[in-house]
């Protein structure tokens, strides 16, 4: 890092005064502005924000003290999080794909177990630093049951059961024990092994709708003792049904015959039934009932006491003895029930839903729910969101009292899934417990009965998985409006303008010196203690509006606004009713610009199985759904546009074509209609279908009904479209064109309606794939440009901005990753300067290409974006590392010479050099490395200079660029002090030297 | 500049696929041989908006060598009069072309690829107009597009005479092959360099030989003024210089 002085500059101008008949184009990459930050700035501009996922395995059990627990998530990561503030302690994230799935954890002491890769690699972890104590490749075979074997109280090794094998791996290096193969493994299905302690190890496996198959191994050479047969027609499946409790009984439960079967593992041979009305109770409809044990510790038996599941909101606590099964607890209206131990204590922690009445409340709704059978059959609906966790003591099922936390759920619809608690022994020998609770959109809550504070931390897990993302303006201030309204309004007489331009010119006033005030305030007290808390009623706009709104969507289906200086969430959305597999698309109706309507977005959701469209509206400043009612959409919405026609409330009109090309309108006001009518020949959309390889144009017609007017079909048996983009709409380009050494200008050839369509090749051959590159015109269907990338493979990322169209794919022949840059232009002469039509275009642009070498995969890629694009473009380029590269588009220009000519010398241009570098000191975001980017997202900001970016993926990261430094910026270390002490100096020495010389000429006249 | 060498490749490139014109016809679903294919190009404009597509000429496509030439007939004075009239209505003027050579009297199956000019600027134009027949690698038809010469409407009186026969170019186009990395020439480049500097050994003389005369008098200044900053201007001076002795 360069010292806080900055000498480049100096440098710079210093060489250029020596070598300017040299080599000027060595400057300019000498010159090149260095993106990274100084030391100080580390975290000034930019945050980034780490997240896990949503969590598969959690342990909590730790040894106690220890302020962290272990989780293993959906997104493969294997992470510990402090268990007092929620941070992450360590990470580790593994591939996104299959092969990185976790299928099991263990936790043994300070060692966490994983199981990964579909049973391939088993890894332990110290999970006090996060450091891999050892990793194992096991054999193939698809994975069933990890299980920790201990022997004569000390856990020594861990068994992984797989579908023909049975390994024992030692705990403290990995080392294989012994493996042994299961018989009959193509008839029968292992799926559980059990032990404890005594030196015996039990794998059970299942021919469905035929027998148990009871196997008992020796855990110190791995021989097999004893293998039984049991008749069980009535079982299907181990896994998720049956458990083991008490010393090795098998216990499942069958809804056919309404019984639960048990089998004690050692001493019996036939399962004996126990009917489940000798138990009172019942199996609800259609749902298959299971059994939840808990096994403290792998070196001594499980707990004779048992869940069972009975209906979706139904769970029942059972003791099993030798004479019997016996009911301890019956807990009806019950979300998710869980284990504790600790020391001799076991307990059990039930969630209910907290009903609104007291007293008298709990017979009641026992009464209701037998009454009515549904009510039961569904999963337990909770209207006001609110839950109490109670815990309960497992040998007795009595309630224990004072360990109820209630807890209540911000969003509507959402439910708890997943609850995880930790008990410890209090000084008084009560039982004290923390709970960890995740819900369906993906919101972890700790909770711990702590003075009255319920909640301890919440993680919002859900923006791991960041889909789409807009950002919007902030509002003006009160002040602000208020001058801003002035112009809006019409005029009423000079006197009351005059009026009104005075008050509002006050409240500015006002406003400025409480801002001195504050100022003045906070600079007296120490520098840690200025907060600035940013929430939801203070927010505004600043004077270069470098602060937005991020409004962020996710795949679980909730929606963020999150302030993008600070990175605090200001408001969330939960929508409740999307299924996993949805594609999102985020518009931005009504920008903030059109005081005194609020700013409006759009999101408009398509289930990719059914087709079902769903639109919603809301303010994206406060995350409230708008009063305005969505149309209803009975069909699948094939294409959505943004109109620039606009309400008398200035929200832009947006179609909506469905799959029968019919047009709907929002707002379908009757101006917005009209307004339609009158522009309806010159709109024009356009479709894709990719699996027919169909792209399609047409146009509205006056009573909004569509007309085809040009079809393209790019055979689908060749090549399949796999991408198509066009420009974003709010680009805009400062220069028509570009002067050239010679004087003249080349004009570039801006076609606002120019889509560049990627395909890629049927055959993935290595000698015949390729890539194909369409630029069409989406209006009249004109092909502009087609090539073909030659021994090409995707995927393939590309930017299309201005004039240029910049991908990057993988070359099969030479094994690499490059970068192909296409630039349109017009000639030296414009066609039409005043206006641009598609419709009007003779003559297709030049196009010139040139392809570069990239030493590295990509994964997001992106432009800058600026104000009026005076400000010259760079390309943000995440990498698999986690980096984002900024390169200078000057660097991807086709028309970098081959030999350096005097004019493209005077033109500034680089000679070519057929590879691209990475150099560290363009990346962006120095080490906040970002996990598994999958987009970035540039926005532009009130400063010409400064675009703002956010990058997302497993984590975000929000941070400013300067792609030609900052100049409409004073410098951080700008020397204030210095230039107004210049200054004043200045004006004092002409004050006194003024006087000297009157006085001096005073003399001369008397002299 | 680049931009004349780009128009020479544009040029070029056509001519580089024909050679391979025809076997990568026949490796195309579409081709059926190598001979000569018809393509039935079809034409609609009709004054209430609907499509109706009726015979223009046929286009033939020689797979061989890649060209294509269309014979088409004169406009009769019933459609002369509906084309004014389209053009006066601010209509369409629609074209198309089934995606697969096979018969050119009758349907195909396969469907068609069709576009579109305002027939105004047909009227305008006086009939001439430039069809460009797009085609994949394999040498199925992807693309026709329509433009006409001059494009644009802008109000001007067309005589009947110049309604009677269309000007029309075609051409066909398949997709050009991008570019990779010249690594080749680049090294060539470097080499011719290297040689050249050899060739001159007074090139070769580095920033501080050849500018010691201008650096000397600059270093002493600012070290008799004593200024905090000449630390930083040496030390970018000596970075110039090994940049530039390359």
């Amino acid at each position: 890092m360069p010292g806080r002085r900055r000498s480049g500059p100096t440098a710079g101008f210093f060489i250029m005064a020596a070598a300017l008949a040299a080599r000027l184009w060595l400057l300019v990459t000498l010159l090149a502005p260095a993106t990274a930050v100084y030391e100080d700035q580390v975290g000034k501009f930019d945050w980034r924000q780490q997240y896990v996922g949503k969590l598969k395995f959690a342990s909590l059990e730790c040894a106690p003290g220890l302020k962290k627990m272990v989780v293993a998530t959906e997104e493969n990561v294997i992470a510990a999080l402090n268990s007092r503030t929620g941070a992450i302690l360590w990470r580790h994230v593994d591939k996104g794909t299959q092969e990185g799935a976790v299928d099991a954890m263990l936790l043994h002491g300070q060692d966490a177990l994983t199981v990964s890769n579909g049973g391939r690699i088993l890894r332990s972890w110290e999970t006090n630093i996060g450091g891999l104590n050892w990793e194992m490749s096991l054999d193939s075979g698809s994975f069933q049951m990890a299980s920790l074997v201990g022997l004569q109280d000390v856990v020594k090794y861990v068994a992984v059961l797989k579908k023909t094998t049975l390994t024992l791996y030692y705990l403290s290096n990995g080392h294989q024990k012994w493996g042994e193969q299961l018989p009959k493994s193509e008839s029968v299905q292992y799926q559980m092994v059990y032990s404890y302690g005594t030196g015996v190890l039990w794998v059970l496996g299942v021919v469905p709708n035929s027998h148990v198959n009871v196997m008992t191994f020796h855990v110190e050479d791995g021989e097999m003792v004893q293998q039984v047969r049991v008749s069980a027609p009535w079982l299907k499946s181990l896994s998720g049904v049956c458990g083991v409790v008490g010393k090795a009984v098998l216990v499942c439960p069958d809804s056919g015959t309404r019984s639960l079967f048990t089998l004690a593992l050692e001493t019996e041979e036939e399962m004996k039934r126990t009917p489940l009305q000798a138990l009172e109770l019942e199996f609800g409809q259609g749902f298959q009932p299971w059994v939840l044990p808990t096994q403290p510790s792998p070196t001594s038996a499980s707990r004779p006491q048992f869940f069972l599941q009975l209906a979706p909101s139904h769970f029942a606590l059972l003791q099993y003895r030798p004479e019997g099964l016996s009911l301890l607890r019956s807990f009806p209206q019950t979300a998710l029930v869980s284990f504790g131990t600790s020391g001799e204590k076991t307990v059990a922690a039930v969630m209910t839903c907290r009903t609104e009445t007291k007293g008298g409340s709990v017979e009641e709704t026992l009464t209701k729910s037998a009454s009515d059978e549904s009510s039961t059959q569904e999963a337990l609906i909770c209207t006001n969101q609110t839950y109490t966790i109670n815990l309960y003591l497992a040998e007795t099922g009595r309630r224990l009292l004072d360990t109820s936390i209630t807890f209540s759920l911000e969003q509507n619809g959402t439910r708890p899934e997943q609850l995880y608690i930790q008990v410890f022994l209090k000084k008084d020998d009560s039982v004290g417990y923390r709970a960890l609770v995740q819900t369906d959109d993906h919101l972890l809550l700790f909770l711990q009965q702590l003075a009255g504070k319920m909640l301890l931390w919440s993680r919002e897990e859900s923006l791991a998985e960041v889909v789409s993302l807009e950002m919007v303006d902030l509002p003006l201030t009160g002040a602000q409006a208020e001058l801003e309204g002035e112009f809006g309004k019409k005029a009423d007489g000079l006197l009351g303008m005059f009026l009104k331009r005075l008050s509002s010119q006050l409240i500015l006033l006002q406003a400025w010196t409480a801002h001195l005030w504050k100022m003045f305030y906070d600079a007296r007290k120490p520098r840690s203690q200025i907060k600035n808390e940013i929430n939801i009623d203070n927010l505004a706009r600043d004077e270069f509006n470098l602060q937005k709104m991020v409004v962020m969507v996710t795949a679980s289906g909730k929606l963020f606004g999150i302030e993008s200086s600070s990175g605090t969430i200001l408001w969330r959305q939960y929508l409740s009713n999307i299924s996993p597999d949805s594609s999102f698309k985020l518009m931005v109706q009504r920008t903030t610009a059109h005081f005194p309507h609020p700013p409006q977005c759009i999101l408009l959701v398509k289930d990719k199985k059914t087709g079902r469209t769903s639109l919603y509206v809301f303010n994206p400043i406060f995350g409230k759904w708008s009063q305005v009612a969505p149309p209803v959409l009975k069909r699948p919405i094939l294409q959505a546009l943004l109109l620039p026609i606009m309400d008398q409330d200035y929200a832009k009109a947006l179609l909506l074509i469905d799959d029968e090309y019919k047009v709907t309108a929002f707002p379908a006001s009757r101006n917005v209609l009209r307004q339609l009518q009158e522009m309806a020949p010159s709109i024009f959309f356009y479709l894709v279908d990719s699996e027919r390889g169909r792209l399609s144009g047409f146009r509205l017609r006056k009573d909004l009904t569509t007309e085809l007017n040009w079809e393209l079909t790019i055979p689908p048996e060749v090549q399949r479209i796999v991408m198509v983009k066009g420009k974003r709409t709010s680009e805009h380009v400062h220069s028509q064109g570009r002067v050239m050494g010679d004087r003249s200008v080349l004009y570039k050839s801006l076609n606002p309606n120019l889509l560049a369509v990627v395909t890629e090749s049927t055959d993935l051959h290595h000698e015949r794939t390729f890539i194909g590159i369409y630029l069409i015109d989406g209006v009249t269907g004109r092909i502009i440009h087609s090539s073909v990338q030659k021994k090409a493979r995707g995927p393939v990322h590309l930017v299309h901005s201005e004039n240029w169209v910049v991908y990057q794919y993988w070359n099969t022949k030479a094994r690499r990753n490059e970068f192909t840059v296409l630039e349109l232009y017009e000639g030296t002469e414009q066609y039409n300067a005043t206006a641009f039509s598609s419709l009007d275009r003779p003559q297709l642009p030049q196009v010139l290409q040139q392809s570069y070498i990239f030493p590295s995969s990509i994964s997001a890629m992106e432009a800058t974006i600026t104000e009026r694009g005076i400000t010259s473009r760079h390309l943000l380029i995440g990498l698999p590392s986690g980096a984002i590269l900024s390169l200078p588009k000057a660097l991807l220009d086709p028309r970098r010479p081959e030999i350096p000519t005097e004019q493209s010398r005077e033109e500034n241009l680089i000679p070519y050099s057929p590879d691209v570098q990475i150099h560290a000191e363009r990346f962006i975001n120095y080490n906040q490395t970002i996990s598994r980017m999958r987009g970035i997202y540039t926005a532009p900001s009130g400063l010409e200079s400064t675009c703002l970016v956010v990058a997302y993926g497993l984590d975000i990261y929000q941070t400013r660029v300067y792609p030609s430094k900052q100049f409409d910026v004073l410098k951080d270390d700008y020397d204030y002090v210095l230039i107004s002490s210049v200054l004043f100096g200045l004006v004092f020495a002409t004050m006194i030297t003024k006087r000297l010389a009157q006085v001096k000429l005073l003399n001369r006249a008397w002299r | 500049m680049a931009a004349p060498w780009l128009l020479l490749l544009l040029l070029a490139a056509p001519g580089a696929v024909q050679g391979s014109g025809c076997r990568a016809g026949a490796r195309g679903a579409a081709a059926e041989g190598c001979g000569p294919t018809g393509l039935l190009l079809e034409h609609s404009f009709e004054t209430d908006d609907n499509v109706h597509f009726r015979k223009r000429g046929s286009l033939t496509w020689n797979v061989q060598d890649g060209t294509i030439t269309l014979t088409q007939r004169q406009l009769t004075e019933d459609e002369r009069g509906r084309l004014r009239d389209v053009a006066a209505l601010n209509g369409l003027y629609r074209v198309r072309v089934p995606r697969k050579p096979g018969a050119v009297e009758g349907l195909v199956a396969a469907g068609h690829v069709s576009s579109f000019v305002p027939a105004c600027s047909l009227v305008e134009s006086h009939l001439s107009d430039r069809l460009t027949l797009h085609v994949d690698v394999a040498g199925n038809v992807v693309g026709l597009s329509v433009v006409t010469e001059p494009g644009g409407c802008r109000g001007h009186e067309v005589e009947d005479v110049d309604l009677e026969l269309f000007n029309t170019t075609v051409q066909l186009q398949p997709p050009l092959t991008a570019p990779g990395p010249e690594t080749a020439a680049f090294i060539e480049r470097l080499e011719m360099e290297q040689a050249q500097k050899a060739k001159n050994p007074q090139e070769q003389k580095s920033f501080f030989a050849k500018y010691w005369m201008y650096i000397v008098p600059i270093v002493l200044f600012l070290m008799m003024s004593g200024a905090p900053d000449a630390g930083g201007q040496g030390g970018g001076g000596g970075g110039g210089g090994g940049g530039s002795g390359r």
